[in-house]
């Protein structure tokens, strides 16, 4: 089943149009790459799906709905989470009072989800009563994302999880993300780490000045001669 | 080879926690130098000691001598030294041009009765400066853009236009704040060839701090290895990449 899909977004900042029409869909329990040189729309793509940005034309379903002009608050409520690319997480507060945050509009008990969470990020449970301002860059990515799963959310946008991290930390994310997938969230990300990303994606999209340019498996547009010589560094 | 800039003993403690505890290292005129380490290991705290955006706690920077820790950014920019940001910090408002040619200093059309007494040498110079930046901007693949508002860049364009700014003077030793995060893989190995081409032809010494490994093999040497505020290991990327202490503090499993 289709978890999200987007369909011929146009948007932009102020006078100008970014995106001019680019569609994507992702299907429950997908890790869903997009790529592209700098200015190809993709992070304006993720804030336009996730309703930060207004969208000028096209349409965005969530499992079936129409949920196309929505504010992030509905969409968060829908089950769709963003993680943006830097400033992610409240600094002054600690790892537990950011988890908390992280399920500020659920009125169920998440005492439960919360120890799952640490369960699968044991060293945020460790250290959970620190300010996540003094966490280091990798730590912090983790929060983010431990914080965007408090809600149990369908489908994670991610905005260049591993940009800069150290290579071991850049292991741990992607090695978390494909377990976050398999506990059955679908994923969308931006990367430019285009290799290490497609690798582990079921599926990508190349976004090329606004437009879609290219789509296939992961592997296949690792493998595509055209994506390694103008996306990949050859 | 001489040093160009010389790090000695530099403390750097923030409310009692030492981002930089005693670190030693030297960068060699003429050299593409990088450093790396795992993060909050105080390599921006570094540069921002060398640029003068934060005085140590303790020790001593020098360049080419002379000593230049506490000295405040402005003048240490002077001495040619000059750097980018991790967060690039574009003047939003004002083109891509003018972010540009805002760089010279001392441009005589700064002085208040010049465009009205001296118009031609202000033309003069401000064509001059603008063909300077119309140059960069083709280096860095941002030509097209030149009129758009910074504002409106992308992350990773906005990268290019912090490297293009470092070349509008003519800097002795550029810091480089991760280059590579968030710039596209293809533009990032002409990058490569630019920043080879600035080093070896024209002379300029590079301090890079940068995570993506491919990206330090190919462009870096020495490469200085930083952790928990101090200098762990210094050589030739391969050799880096085979320290213990090095595979286990930074680089992770897939390089051993």
């Amino acid at each position: 089943m289709t978890v999200l899909e987007a369909r011929d977004v146009v948007s932009g900042y102020g006078e100008v149009e970014i995106l001019h029409g680019v569609s994507i869909a992702v299907e429950e329990d997908e890790i869903v790459t997009i790529i592209g040189p700098n200015g190809a729309g993709k992070s304006t793509l993720m804030k336009t799906i996730f309703g930060l940005l207004p969208l000028r034309r096209g349409k965005v379903f969530f499992a079936g709905e129409d949920v196309t002009g929505l504010p992030p608050q509905a969409m968060v409520g829908k089950g769709m989470c963003y993680v943006p690319q830097s400033d992610n997480v409240f600094p002054t507060l600690s790892i537990q009072e950011n988890l908390e945050m992280g399920a500020f509009i659920r009125r169920d008990d998440y005492r439960g989800r919360m120890h799952e969470i640490y369960e699968l990020f044991p060293d945020l449970a460790e250290k959970r009563g620190m300010r996540s301002g003094g966490l280091s860059g990798g730590q912090r990515q983790m929060l983010a994302l431990a914080r965007a799963l408090m809600l149990e959310p369908r489908v994670l946008l991610l905005d260049e999880p591993s940009a800069s991290l150290a290579p071991n930390m850049v292991e741990l994310v992607f090695a978390k993300i494909q377990e976050i997938n398999r506990s059955g969230v679908a994923m969308v990300m931006v990367e430019q780490n285009a290799r290490h990303a497609l690798a582990l994606s079921h599926r990508g999209y190349v976004l090329a000045m606004g437009q879609n340019r290219l789509e296939g498996s992961g592997p296949g547009l690792l493998n595509n001669e055209e994506v390694g010589r103008l996306y990949l560094g050859g | 080879m001489a040093a160009l800039l010389e790090i000695q003993e530099i403390v750097k403690s923030f409310d009692g926690v030492r981002a930089l505890n005693g670190c030693t290292l030297q960068v060699s005129e003429g050299t593409i130098t990088g450093l790396v380490g795992p993060n909050g290991a105080g390599k921006t705290t570094l540069f921002n000691l060398v640029t003068g955006f934060l005085k140590p706690t303790a020790g001593r920077i020098f360049f080419r001598g002379e000593r230049i820790d506490g000295l405040p950014p402005h003048l240490i920019f002077r001495k040619g030294v000059v750097r980018t940001f991790q967060v690039p910090r574009e003047l939003k408002g004002m083109t891509v041009l003018e972010n540009l040619m805002l760089v010279p200093q001392g441009q005589v059309g700064e002085s208040l009765w010049a465009p009205w007494f001296i118009p031609y040498l202000v033309r003069r110079q401000e064509r001059r400066i603008r063909d300077r930046a119309l140059e960069v901007l083709g280096f860095v693949d941002l030509h097209r853009l030149r009129n758009e508002l910074a504002g409106n860049l992308s992350s990773g364009q906005k990268k290019l236009l912090e490297l293009a700014r470092t070349l509008m003077c003519d800097p002795q030793l550029i810091l480089l704040d991760e280059p590579g995060a968030g710039v596209n893989p293809t533009l990032m190995k002409r990058l490569v060839s630019s920043i080879e081409e600035l080093c070896y032809e024209r002379g300029i010494t590079f301090f890079i701090i940068e995570h993506d490994m491919d990206l330090v093999t190919r462009l870096c040497n020495p490469v200085i290895v930083c952790c928990q505020g101090e200098k762990i290991a210094e050589g030739l990327p391969d050799e880096i990449k085979a320290d213990e202490r090095v595979l286990e503090a930074y680089l992770g499993g897939q390089y051993r």
